[in-house]
């Protein structure tokens, strides 16, 4: 490799960090705090890191645990090719901000990029647990599991690629960096608990990030168009099979649309009839958990109604330890016979805990309100 | 993409049942279907298996925890679309066998369709085609075992008769690439008790080896002559090795060649090797041969290796090795009443013992017995094993305890008998 293409490969690396960070700023920047951090981003920008370095750290200073300046100090080690250091920051804000798929999408790529891409597995299936409409980590989890595939067969069949499967993995590294150009994902009303984002601002869409008008290889630009019709709607990505186990919430959608409050005169039965749905579930009450359900619901991806029934069991009365489902700050829209509840979905089990903004789809069935639909947006 | 792999393994799984149930019904005169053999009940013979061993002075040392019952599950898994499921077994399996070629196929497969629809078994594009068809073999056979333990109350038709001191017997199955480990079960007057079985290799070629080079595995009854420890091993042949008598007196009178027939273990760079892959050895993983080599005794176990086992009721087993054991006393009891051609009557006309065919051997025999004025043979430890395949032989090992007016002789002898116009006679003798 010649050191113009290394070089180019740092850069289209910076980019793709960058332009998550931008993300992370527009979706949950604190104008009020803020202040510091564009010129962070533009010293970055700029390629004087330690200078960077000493601003984000006189901003961290006075607030230790805001997310937006950690996670720049991550991508300013990243760009000072510090990967450890990186993986440091970078790890301690995902456990400090489960719910933020950013961090985790930067570890896979550090990961990656160490060939360690069982890790990356891990931390990309993470942050789609998280974030199940994250783009991105959709695209770079397809990378990963084809590298992966690919290291398994050769152990399989002793393909003596040494070679080739270099030049494997540096085109799965310029692959993962290139998926800048797409758009992030959208930027989600978040949580007050999630970040130290007290408002959520109106912002401009991160699609028009300047990678765009980057030269890309043809293989890379058939991945951006492919993409940006993902960015739109991103459902249609590859399946997390091996996620699903743990993740409660089925297969993801765009972001919603505001809902309008709701007339006053229903909604407490349709409240009930959710909140009694997530205590089912907390219980492990099979029978009450799926006799929420109306008898025509829409299971995800169309699987019979039997089939789901068994997953749903499976994952619920066959789980180990404690489950706790939580319905929070709830949105009612009332039409007629049919109710539409948007919240946020707190979920703890062993080993997992996720919260996740949540869509159901009640009807009115007698005296009872039933989940029609239910969707992870 | 997934119902792709999935009726793929489906149909993997079919041809595994329908082949294990069609093969199993070639036990020869057995009234009791075979396709009785109900799936459900593997695990219960290995468990009844399991507590005799529990009973029996040797049990400690045998185990059969191939990888077969996760291969199983991970099978049933695909079949069911618990991609993820299998995924996670898979790996669980790798982290147990880290360089198992098969479940890194597998895992392969099912990363692979996580991206992409796939089309086939090792869906990697431009896979050597060979590599993958050895992969997919292995999964048949393994799968194909595992749904298929031996029946309890069957025994392989070889193992008539073990002598007291052979605690174990070897059965291997070539088409099933299997090898059966049986216990000489004294309590019970010395009938062959199911162990364990492991997944073997055998030569590229199949079996029924004839010549040096071939690449087959010989069939016939042999027995482990020296135990190689792993130091002075080549990698190739993995935790130990036990070098077989081939080719043994048989095999030279019908002109067999080559040498060199181990039983042995697998290269570091493996968890196992395709099912037809030696020069003939049959190799077992070096986990497998960890564990059958605490049960072989260099000298005396025997290893009957099969094209493809038969079996037989226990009834039909014991009637087998009756009439061979009258016959076999017919013969000594002949031989102590001096009347030659009595005596004679026991001997094929196609008989050969070194030099000597049947009629320098009978005039021998004639000149002998005229100076007897009495004769005593004692046969101790005799073992008796029918050799596998069509023609009709039995091997006959004894020590001999001879006595008479005038001489005194004790030796080890081995006879070859065969059924000529449906009586057993002799057709070779000599030392063993």
């Amino acid at each position: 490799m010649t050191p113009t293409s290394l070089s180019q490969t740092r850069i289209r690396q910076l980019k793709m960090l960058r332009a998550v960070a931008i993300g992370l700023a527009i979706g949950f920047a604190a104008p009020v705090f803020a202040d510091n951090l564009p010129e962070v981003q533009r010293l970055i920008k700029q390629g004087q890191y330690p200078q960077a370095m000493e601003k984000v750290d006189a901003y961290l200073s006075s607030r230790p645990k805001d997310a937006q300046g950690r996670f720049l100090k991550g991508l300013i080690y990243t760009e000072m090719n510090k990967p450890a250091d990186a993986i440091a920051v970078f790890t301690k804000l995902s456990e400090d901000y489960p719910e933020l798929p950013e961090p985790y999408n930067n570890l896979a790529v550090l990961y990656a990029q160490q060939k360690q891409y069982d890790k990356a597995r891990t931390a990309l299936e993470m942050a789609i647990r998280t974030h199940p409409s994250y783009a991105i980590a959709y695209e770079n989890l397809g990378d990963v599991y084809a590298k992966l595939a690919s290291q398994a067969y050769d152990k399989a069949l002793q393909l003596d690629n040494s070679n080739s499967a270099t030049q494997n993995k540096l085109a799965l590294i310029r692959d993962l960096i290139t998926t800048s150009g797409k758009g992030n994902v959208k930027p989600q009303p978040v949580p007050a608990t999630a970040a130290a984002a007290p408002a959520i601002q109106p912002a401009p869409t991160p699609v028009a990030a300047p990678v765009t008008t980057k030269p890309t290889t043809q293989a890379t630009a058939t991945v951006i168009a492919a993409t940006a019709g993902a960015a739109a709607a991103p459902a249609p990505s590859p399946a997390p099979v091996a996620t699903a186990t743990a993740t409660p919430a089925p297969a993801p959608t765009p972001a919603p649309a505001a809902t309008k409050p709701a007339a006053a005169s229903s909604n407490d039965d349709v409240l009930k009839a959710v909140n009694a749905w997530a205590d089912a579930w907390s219980r492990k009450d099979m029978k009450a958990y799926l006799g929420a359900y109306a008898s025509d619901f829409d299971t995800p991806k169309g699987t019979s109604r039997k089939a789901w029934e068994q997953e749903r069991e499976q994952r619920i009365a066959g789980k180990g330890g404690k489950i706790s489902v939580t319905v929070d700050t709830p949105q009612i829209t009332v039409n007629g016979d049919k109710a539409t509840v948007k919240f946020r979905q707190h979920y703890k089990a062993t080993g997992l805990s996720s919260s996740s903004t949540k869509t159901l789809v009640l009807v009115r069935s007698g005296s009872k309100w039933l989940i029609k639909e239910e969707n992870a947006r | 993409m997934r119902v792709k792999i999935r009726y793929l393994l489906l149909a993997l799984a079919a041809t595994v049942t329908a082949g294990a149930i069609a093969k199993l019904s070639d036990k020869p005169g057995d009234a009791k279907p075979a396709g009785n053999l109900p799936t459900a009940s593997s695990p219960l013979v290995r468990s009844a298996a399991d507590a005799l061993a529990a009973t029996s002075p040797f049990s400690s040392v045998v185990s059969d925890s191939g990888p077969e019952e996760t291969l199983a599950r991970i099978f049933a898994e695909i079949e069911a679309n618990r991609l993820g499921n299998a995924l996670q077994l898979t790996e669980a399996l790798l982290r147990q066998h880290p360089n198992y070629r098969l479940a890194n196929l597998i895992k392969g497969d099912l990363l692979l369709a996580k991206t992409h629809p796939i089309q086939t078994f090792g869906a990697l594009s431009d896979a050597p085609a060979d590599k993958v068809a050895d992969l997919r073999a292995e999964a048949l056979v393994r799968l194909k075992a595992y749904r298929e333990k031996p029946p309890v109350d069957f025994v392989p038709r070889y193992l008539l008769q073990m002598e007291q001191d052979q605690h174990y017997a070897i059965v291997v199955d070539t088409k099933r690439s299997r090898l059966y480990l049986y216990e000489n079960d004294r309590k019970h007057g010395g009938r062959p008790r199911f162990v364990a079985d492991y997944y073997v290799t055998h030569g590229k070629l199949g079996a029924e080896k004839l010549a040096e080079g071939d690449k087959k595995t010989p069939v016939g009854v042999y027995h482990v002559t020296a135990n190689l420890p792993k130091q002075k091993l080549a990698d190739l042949y993995g935790s130990g090795a036990f070098p077989l008598n081939y080719p043994n007196e048989w095999d030279k009178r019908q002109g067999r060649g080559g040498s060199g027939i181990w039983l042995h273990g697998t290269p570091s760079d493996t968890f196992a090797r395709p099912p037809r892959a030696s020069d003939g050895c049959v190799v077992l993983t070096n986990q497998d041969l960890d564990v059958v080599a605490k049960n072989l005794q260099v000298g005396l176990t025997p290893v009957i290796i099969s094209d493809s086992v038969e079996w037989l009721s226990l009834d039909d087993w014991n009637k087998e090795r009756s009439e061979l054991n009258q016959t076999i006393d017919a013969w000594r009891a002949d031989w102590e009443s001096r009347d030659t051609g009595r005596f004679l009557s026991h001997y094929s006309k196609r008989f050969k013992s070194g030099e000597q065919n049947f009629d320098e051997f009978a005039a021998q025999k004639k000149q002998v017995n005229s100076s007897k004025e009495w004769i005593k043979v004692k046969l101790n430890n005799l073992s008796v094993f029918r050799n596998p395949g069509k023609d009709e032989v039995v091997v006959v090992t004894f020590e001999q305890d001879y006595h008479s007016n005038n001489l005194d002789n004790q030796m080890k002898k081995r006879q070859y008998w065969v059924r000529e116009d449906g009586k057993w006679k002799i057709i070779y003798e000599g030392t063993a």
